[in-house]
């Protein structure tokens, strides 16, 4: 269980391309930063659950980018893959004032299936 | 004292109106009726039989003279109102005469509306809507000759089938890629179309009419893709437009048509409206049920009973020409919650769909075989529960009570263990049973839940028939294949419905062909980037997010996420100082492989992305630029020594491959473009394996296209040989040009062949001089946005995001 947010300023909103994506990098962990064509930002661990390609340089169409690798559709929302196993990939919180962006970069545990 | 009822328009929505009060024995009201046309009102769904000879004008008429006279109803043929004056509750005819209304009632129905393209106006140019035009059909017909009908709906089809009895040679031209798209789905209007041809008439879908042709009289048409066809008589029958001209100078709301109340009431309480010109909840109809259903509404009103209200119509169709049975009903557009239930008897000729949402009866589609319309109709405007006979409902209403049939095919003879894709493993046991326990029901479905056929594709036959094998009739190879799940349309439609609309983004693709999804799928939006970049050279301006990464960042991913990097050697010659400038870049990046491809290239694999900007930096310093060993484009052009240093060469093969590069580099094409010249014969650049190929001999130069050395192997075709450098460079760019504006996307140049004609690519491209110059010219005008270096543009600092991460975060932050 956690509580409280470990907010991090990412950047400007204009600074991450429309239908694009910019990476985040930790000592741990690649963290792949979307923003979507209605201006919605998503956080996804920049890591495809088939064979590792970088999510971060895939086509972002909706709330959904597309593997550059092999073609796998992850949803942003929740880093679920959309193919017929399931699979998933990390994903964090952010959130967007005055224009800037903000990470959170301890991942949303996911709800017990 | 009676209440005075004016009527305008004499159509059939107003006569089925007086009808209906006058049975109810209502004599409230004197009644003056206007109709523009000399004449009294008949049945015009019944146009098709007089004009083809099957039945006379006198057989039409549903009231005669005598009618009008029984009910004391002033008729006045020929009479045109042109003004409704409120105020004073009157209505002006064109030469000022007044009359005064109680109650008025609109019902101006419908015109036919006219292609605004050049020539429309030229004699024997017409519509198909009333007497007068059958009779100039009929009198062109006499003279015989070759008709065109442009518009392959309801109206069209009968038309067509109408003048082709009295003896004329007709063509029917349509937009859009089956006959009439919005009552039939595609497989009905396939049987429609083959019946169609049997009988002689030639039918040409996906035509666009460019204009019609003629000095006084109509000659010919011509399409966009250049076809003439001769004509003597155009029949326009592309649609209507409720006629609301009038109500609208009168200062009634309107919108598409008159808008109109439960009670057909206009936003003046005192009038009334009925027929084609009516907009009823944002309906506008077009047929004659529901004109029937607003006119039994309104008579009911009139007589004092407001219980009535019209609620809006199901439609359903017929095409009324003979020996043909055509009958369509409510929707039968495609949802999650919809199921279809299919019988197909191809030989027979017989087709049946229906279609159930919830166990209940939504569209229906007869072709052949239409005894049950009425069955239907009365099982969808009831809104029956049919789970009970869903098994048999489809056989119709004298089946019911007969046992069910078992609906199952047998599954086919291989072993489970066969394996069916040999790139992902998968054999036929898991693909059917993923069929079943999964409802798969196309290819696509196929791939994504078994990865069967998704790689290479090679086994998408296999995969078909497995299809068909496990679903029966229902499954059908040939149905349209659309280009993502994002819409219905196949990618020759947005091709060309991006021509025709002139849509000129993507997001206007998407609003304009009504786009499934707001923002497009990894499949759709690199097609539509290259189409609209391909059609509108310079006007378009390519979008970067729409581009697979390796187009986006002018390099090639690996699986690892490093980039291999392919700088341009043109014709596959270098020099002393290229390579020393590759081994430098090479031992600064430290890149761990140094590869010579297949193309005559050299590529630097394991390339970080923070380094590409700073190689291709040094790689611009020493001359080079990007070699697209990434691009749904031109890649490379091989050459073997030519004449200058080999024995047998004939020509500067060299030379030519290095003219053909520097002239083609930089344009993207449906998929890749690779291009290879050989000195002689003995063809040791093997172009007779490439998308394009030279092969030069003693008297010039044997032109090729169409081979393929990849998945599939192919030997190329001969285009033609030609003598000069000069004859092929045009030769070769106005092919490339063919290609780039007919491919679709990732088809390769062998492909695209296949599906047009190779004859028909010789054909354009040498039998037709004004063609090739014209192909070659537009090349050459796209070339100049397009022969930029995309690697110098990077490190001039465009989209330098692109090559960094955000920001290092600190360790704090992180823990």
């Amino acid at each position: 269980m956690k509580n409280e947010k470990n907010w991090v300023e990412l950047c400007g909103l204009g600074d991450i391309p429309q239908r694009g994506c910019r990476v985040v990098v930790t000592d741990e962990i690649k963290i792949a930063v979307f923003r979507t064509h209605t201006d919605d930002v998503y956080a996804i661990e920049d890591k495809c659950p088939h064979l590792g390609g970088a999510l971060s340089e895939g086509i972002v169409h909706g709330a959904q980018v597309t593997c550059p690798l092999h073609n796998l559709v992850i949803n942003l929302v929740n880093g679920e893959a959309l193919g017929p196993e399931p699979a998933c990939v990390k994903h964090f919180e952010v959130k967007k004032e005055d224009g800037k962006v903000y990470l959170d970069l301890i991942p949303v545990k996911k709800e017990a299936a | 004292m009676k209440k005075k009822l004016v009527v305008i328009g004499n159509g059939m929505a107003a006569g089925h109106l007086l009808e209906e009060l006058f049975d109810r024995g209502n004599t409230d009201y004197d009644v003056t009726i206007f109709g523009k046309e000399p004449r009294v009102n008949y049945n015009r769904m019944m146009l098709s039989p007089v004009l083809s000879g099957e039945k006379k004008y006198e057989e039409i008429i549903i009231h005669d003279e005598e009618w009008y006279k029984t009910n004391n109803v002033d008729l006045r043929t020929g009479v045109n109102i042109s003004k409704i004056d409120r105020e004073n509750k009157k209505v002006i005819d064109d030469d000022g005469n007044e009359t005064s209304y109680d109650k008025l009632l609109i019902a101006t129905g419908s015109y036919p509306f006219i292609i605004p393209v050049v020539g429309h106006k030229l004699k024997g140019v017409v519509s198909f809507r009333d007497l007068d035009d059958v009779d100039i059909m009929q009198e062109a017909a006499a003279r015989g000759g070759k008709a065109i009908v442009i518009g392959g709906g309801l109206l069209g089809l009968e038309a067509a089938a109408g003048l082709q009895m009295q003896g004329m040679d007709v063509t029917v031209l349509h937009l859009m890629p089956t006959l009439m798209e919005r009552q039939l789905d595609s497989a009905a209007a396939y049987l429609l179309e083959k019946e169609i041809e049997q009988r002689g008439i030639k039918v040409l879908t996906r035509a666009n009419t460019e204009k019609i042709m003629g000095d006084e009289h109509v000659e010919a048409i011509r399409l966009d893709d250049g076809r003439e066809l001769e004509a003597d008589l155009v029949v326009m029958a592309v649609g209507i437009r409720p006629e609301v001209k009038l109500a609208a100078e009168a200062g009634l709301m309107v919108n598409r048509g008159i808008l109109a109340s439960d009670h057909l009431q206009t936003s003046d309480p005192d009038i009334l409206t009925v027929g084609e010109c009516v907009e009823h909840g944002a309906e506008c109809y077009g047929l004659v049920a529901p004109l029937y259903e607003m006119a039994k509404v309104i008579a009911a009103n009139l007589d004092g009973d407001m219980t009535a209200k019209y609620t809006g119509s199901v439609t359903s169709t017929k095409l009324k020409v003979t020996g043909i049975d055509l009958f369509s009903i409510g929707d039968f557009a495609e949802d999650e919650s919809r199921e279809g239930i299919i019988l197909r008897d191809a030989a027979g000729g017989i087709y049946k769909r229906l279609i159930i949402d919830n166990n209940k009866l939504v569209g229906a589609v007869l072709y052949g075989e239409t005894g049950d319309s009425t069955w239907f109709t009365q099982l969808l405007r009831e809104g029956t529960d049919i789970s009970e006979m869903r098994e048999t409902v489809i056989f119709g209403q004298n089946f019911q009570g007969g046992p069910p049939l078992d609906p199952m095919a047998a599954v086919a003879a291989l072993p489970d263990e066969a394996e069916i894709c040999g790139c992902n493993g998968v054999c036929k046991g898991k693909i059917v049973s993923a069929i079943k326990e999964k409802s798969l029901s196309s290819v696509d479905d196929v791939r994504v839940h078994t990865k069967a056929s998704a790689s290479c594709g090679t086994c998408t036959n296999l995969v078909e028939q497995l299809l068909s094998l496990s679903l029966g009739d229902s499954f059908n190879p040939n149905a349209p294949k659309p280009m993502c799940p994002c819409t219905p349309l196949e990618h020759g439609d947005v091709r060309r419905l991006i021509v025709a609309k002139e849509l000129k983004s993507i997001p206007a693709v998407m609003q304009e062909l009504e786009w499934e999804t707001s923002c497009g799928c990894a499949k759709c939006r690199p097609a539509l980037n290259y189409y609209l970049l391909s059609t509108w050279p310079g006007e378009y301006v390519d979008d970067n997010q729409s581009r697979f990464v390796n187009e986006r960042l002018h390099a090639n991913i690996q699986k690892d996420g490093t980039y291999s990097v392919v700088p341009r050697m043109w014709g596959g010659i270098t020099s002393a100082d290229e390579l020393r400038a590759i081994a430098d870049v090479a031992d600064k990046y430290k890149i761990p492989t140094v590869k010579v491809t297949g193309g005559q290239r050299i590529d630097l694999f394991g390339v970080k992305k923070e380094d590409l900007t700073g190689v291709w930096a040094d790689l611009n310093n020493a001359g080079m630029i990007s070699g697209h060993a990434y691009a749904k484009g031109l890649r490379t052009v091989k050459t073997c020594v030519g004449k200058d240093w080999c024995r047998f060469g004939t020509q500067d093969s060299t030379g030519l491959g290095i003219k053909l590069e520097k002239t083609l580099w930089g344009s993207w094409t449906p998929a890749k473009l690779k291009l290879a010249v050989s000195g002689c014969p003995r063809n040791c650049s093997e172009a007779t394996c490439k998308d394009v190929g030279v092969i030069c001999v003693d008297s010039g130069y044997e032109l090729h296209f169409g081979g393929a050395a990849g998945l599939e192997i192919q030997g190329t075709e001969i285009l033609c040989n030609v003598s000069t450098e000069d004859e092929v460079m045009e030769y070769t760019t106005a092919l490339i040009q063919l290609y780039r504006e007919e491919g679709y996307y990732l088809e390769r140049i062998y492909k695209w062949a296949k599906r047009v004609g190779f004859d028909r690519v010789r054909e354009v491209i040498v039998d037709d001089e004004e063609q090739r110059t014209t192909l070659s010219k537009r090349f050459y005008h796209a070339q100049q946005f397009l022969q930029i270096d995309p690697w110098k543009e990077f490190v001039d600092g465009k989209d330098a995001h692109e090559f960094a991460p955000i920001k290092p975060i600190p360790l704090e932050a992180a823990q």
